[in-house]
């Protein structure tokens, strides 16, 4: 049993490395959720590392009702006070956002492929 | 024109110039709430009457964005008040703000249509600056408790958003 237990363990540990350490598993990174933080009429910063697949959560954490839109119309979403919505990327690029309500709220995602 | 007047004169009054810098030291916390919770109080009221008369998707747009933003800073400045047991207290640059609200409802009220509704873009617009103004030089620095400051410069900032939206409305609909 002991004995069993022991090769299982080595045989799925050289499994992990090899998974690990294999080039086409580092480059089909898994989607990931990017949280950005809406608080005093003010988007937070916008995390590094985005990637198609994504998802961007917004989280209005403000006493006001915003929106995340994008400029070249590919997203808009509606954040009440205290509201979350999300956005999925879809394309790579840069994509300047706002808020349809407070024209000063700006920000932009960089995605990559 | 009757706008730019009525409005000016509330600007006077609240501008920290060499006239007003003493009363405006002389302003309490109970009086600056006063006047931020009267001020919020005018732009929703003259909201209400742009929704009564405008038709406009973009004014109708606005209006209820002033109606919102403004009733959740007022909200959270009638809890401030009463957590920090501050009575507003009525004042003469309340008075003066009231008095040009009036005078502007008044005006509007006789116009109808696009007239009503650049008349009312453009009013926003003049509002919201002097009331920057006043929030800028002479409330937030006069304000004693930390957390009405806090709320007052969110407010400006909210004003400082409002504008800017006043501006692009008002642009839009030339
Ligand atoms: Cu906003």
């Amino acid at each position: 049993m002991a004995r069993f237990s022991i090769a299982l363990a080595a045989g799925t540990g050289a499994m992990l490395l090899s998974l690990a350490l294999s080039p086409t598993r580092a480059t089909v990174a898994a989607p990931k959720t990017h949280t950005i933080v809406i608080d005093k009429l003010k988007f937070g910063p916008v995390p590094p590392g985005l990637h198609v697949g994504d998802t961007i959560q917004w989280l209005n954490k403000d006493l006001f009702r915003h929106t995340a839109t994008a400029r070249d119309g590919s997203f808009n979403v509606d954040l009440p006070a205290g509201a979350r919505g999300v956005t999925k990327l879809t394309k790579a690029g840069t994509i300047a956002f706002f808020c349809r309500y407070h024209p000063g709220m700006t920000g932009q995602l960089v995605v990559s492929k | 024109m009757t706008r730019m007047i009525a409005w000016a004169g509330a600007a006077a009054l609240l501008a920290a110039g060499t006239v007003t810098t003493s009363y405006a030291a002389a302003l309490n916390d109970a009086q600056i709430a006063h006047i931020a919770y009267t001020a919020g109080n005018i732009d929703i009221a003259a909201a209400k009457q742009a929704l009564a008369k405008s038709k406009n998707a973009k004014v109708r747009d606005f209006a209820q964005e002033m109606v919102r933003d403004h009733t959740a800073v007022n909200d959270k400045a009638l809890a401030l008040v009463k957590k920090l047991h501050v009575t507003p207290e009525d004042n003469p640059t309340s008075k003066s703000l009231m008095d040009g609200a009036a005078a502007a409802k008044k005006r509007l009220a006789a116009l109808n249509g696009a007239a009503f509704d650049k008349a009312y873009a453009a009013n926003e617009v003049a509002y919201h600056k002097t009331v920057n103004g006043a929030l800028d030089k002479t409330l937030i620095p006069n304000a004693h408790n930390a957390e009405l400051k806090s709320l007052l410069q969110t407010g400006l900032t909210l004003f400082r958003e409002h504008q800017a939206h006043a501006e692009h409305l008002e642009s839009a609909l030339k």
